[in-house]
């Protein structure tokens, strides 16, 4: 679905990510880890198209995305959430899943500004669809509510509606469960299941040990900008490298 | 959405109401400005208000639209309408073509740019003494024309420019509440993530940039047929400044604010006149305080007034029936 290759990233003299290279199956959650600092950020705004590597290539379905802008890349399927939320806060939570439909929506400057019939109806089409993947993320009742007034619980999954409205066929998420309580981490896990089982490949970065061991299909982990070890939780877990990386960083 | 239409339809009534109190003379020419200046701050609204963008050189698109009519009106004879349109096209390339480069920029380097740009236009305006008549201003600027009606009294240019301006502020609504109204909102509060989300924050701004300055340049027009005469003066820095606080007191991104800020902007120097000398500091010093004690600007102010009244009178009725 997606793969990586020997991506490098250099900023000033500092190596980022040195020589990454991996693939994500299609339909699986796949996590990536490892320990702050390690370049997973950095992985996601190389994929994601907002910063342009120094070296390497990154592929979706076979088509070279190496350097493509995003607002390419989700048209193609592909989009992400925020570790650091992004959100439209002037804006109220439908409003922000709306600009999730933008890229599947097609009225240009004039058909707005005179409101001709074709854009009339699609912005009752769009509307009732952001209410759907409100209710998909259980938050059917916050669409009226200005998102800079959310709490933050709240704003991960205004986060995860607006992703899903661009019907991403690759969603990848940026520690999603930072700053969540135990009850909202549990839902959480459900809500990504959800999300894998209707077919979208997920790619998770994530500290959460517990929530990333029970549902990936396969983590990567990487230390130092480096990919240190590749496999199945299990493999993961025992691996020794792996557990030197983290025990080494308190 | 439909409180903004229903406000609209009452504010379009109340504006082709107000002659019937008003015949003419001053005032009615006070409103005529006033309508110029709420096009020219609804224009720079999409831009600064939704877009998030600034710009301070918006007076130079008013006046290439001025000049370019009437130019091409008092010394070639062409149609009127004609040069209008004419103008709004080349302004509206020009902003496109300097809106690619000049929008890559953010903040105050898009300040200095566009502040920049402004400069320019106002120097050429004053140079180019053949064409333009150089700071003397250019003069004998035909009336705008429909049939045999034409517009050439205070009150006739009343009904001309406020409808410019309602059809201004219809359409500005209409874009505020459709997708690309919150494409520009979005790209405000947070550009990357507008372009995860498939918008093409880039080539948005140029666009919403060329449309303000298309706007900018039909009230130019529309300006220079009313008056007749125009000279750079009207054109320069102040004025850009001027737009820009207009929009601000107003409130940033709202339609019905801009109208406020530029009524607000457009009758308080003529009201400061009584206290002469000191106009300027008293001017000032409004603008600090209102910045001050409305951060939403004007539109705000009224929606929190609206709001404390509607809550008084709840707790009024519950009183009386409690
Ligand atoms: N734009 C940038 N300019 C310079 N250095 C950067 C930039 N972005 C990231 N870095 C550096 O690259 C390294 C990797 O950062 P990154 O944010 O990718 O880590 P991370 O794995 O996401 O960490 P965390 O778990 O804390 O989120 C860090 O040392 C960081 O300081
Ligand atoms: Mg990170």
């Amino acid at each position: 679905m997606l793969r990586v290759e020997g991506v490098t990233q250099i900023f000033g003299g500092l190596t980022a990510l040195e020589d990454v290279s991996f693939r994500v199956g299609k339909g699986a959650i796949t996590g990536v880890i490892g320990p702050n600092g390690a370049g997973k950020t950095t992985l996601f705004n190389i994929i994601t198209g907002l910063y342009t590597q120094t070296g390497g290539k990154v592929f979706l379905e076979e088509a070279d995305i190496s350097g493509f802008p995003p607002e390419r890349l989700a048209p193609r399927g592909l989009v992400r959430t925020f570790q650091n939320i992004e959100m439209f806060h002037q804006m109220t939570v439908l409003e922000n899943v709306l600009v999730g439909l933008h890229s599947r929506s097609r009225s240009g400057i004039l058909s707005c500004l005179l409101k001709l019939p074709r854009q009339l109806a699609e912005e009752r089409r769009m509307r009732e669809e952001a209410h759907t993947w409100l209710e998909f993320c259980g938050i059917a009742d916050l669409g009226g509510v200005e998102a800079g007034a959310l709490p933050f619980g709240k704003c991960r999954l205004v986060e995860i509606a607006r992703a899903m409205a661009v019907n991403p066929r690759i969603l990848l998420m940026d520690e999603p469960a930072a700053g969540l309580n135990s009850r909202e981490t549990a839902d959480l896990e459900l809500l990504i299941r959800k999300i894998r089982d209707m077919g979208v490949t997920v790619v998770l970065v994530e500290h959460d040990m517990e929530l990333v061991m029970d549902i990936c299909d396969a983590i990567v982990v990487l230390n130092l900008g480096k990919k240190l070890a590749e496999g199945t939780p299990r493999q993961i877990q025992e691996n020794p490298d792996v557990i030197k990386a983290y025990l080494g960083e308190g | 959405m439909k409180r903004d239409y229903l406000l609209f339809i009452l504010f379009a009534l109340l504006v082709y109401a107000v002659p019937t109190f008003f015949k003419g003379g001053y005032l009615l020419n006070v409103l005529v400005f006033m309508g110029i200046n709420t096009m020219l701050a609804v224009a720079l609204n999409l831009l600064l208000g939704f877009a998030g963008q600034i710009s301070l050189g918006h007076a130079s698109f008013f006046g290439l639209g001025a000049y370019c009519s009437g130019i091409l009106t008092a010394t070639y004879g062409f149609n009127p309408w004609l040069t209008m349109v004419i103008a709004a096209a080349g302004v509206g390339l020009l902003a496109f073509g300097l809106g690619f480069p000049i929008l890559k920029l953010k903040g105050h380097y898009l300040a200095m740019a566009t502040l920049g740009f402004g400069i320019i236009v106002y120097i050429v305006l004053n140079e180019t003494v053949a064409l333009t008549g150089g700071p003397s201003g250019l003069s004998g600027i035909p009336n705008l024309k429909i049939g045999t009606l034409l517009f050439d009294g205070d009150l006739k240019n009343y009904y001309l420019i406020w409808t410019f301006a309602l059809v201004t502020m219809l359409l500005s609504i209409n874009l505020a509440h459709s997708r690309i109204g919150r494409a520009l909102r979005a790209i405000h509060d947070s550009e990357v993530a507008s372009r995860v989300m498939g918008v093409n924050a880039r080539l948005l701004k140029v666009q919403i940039f060329s449309l303000s300055a298309v706007i900018s340049a039909v009230a130019g027009g529309l300006y220079a047929h009313t008056m007749s005469f125009i000279s750079p003066a009207s054109f320069g820095f102040n004025f850009s400044v001027e737009l820009v606080t207009m929009v601000v007191i107003g409130g940033l991104g709202s339609i019905f604010g801009s109208f406020l800020g530029a009524a607000l902007l457009t009758i308080l120097p003529e009201l400061l006149r009584v206290v002469q000398d000191y106009d300027i500091v008293v001017y000032g010093l409004l603008l600090i305080v209102m910045t001050m004690y409305m951060p939403k600007g004007l539109a705000g102010g009224v929606a929190a007034c609206w709001r404390l009244l509607r809550s008084k009178k709840v707790k009024a009725v519950e009183n009386a029936q409690g």
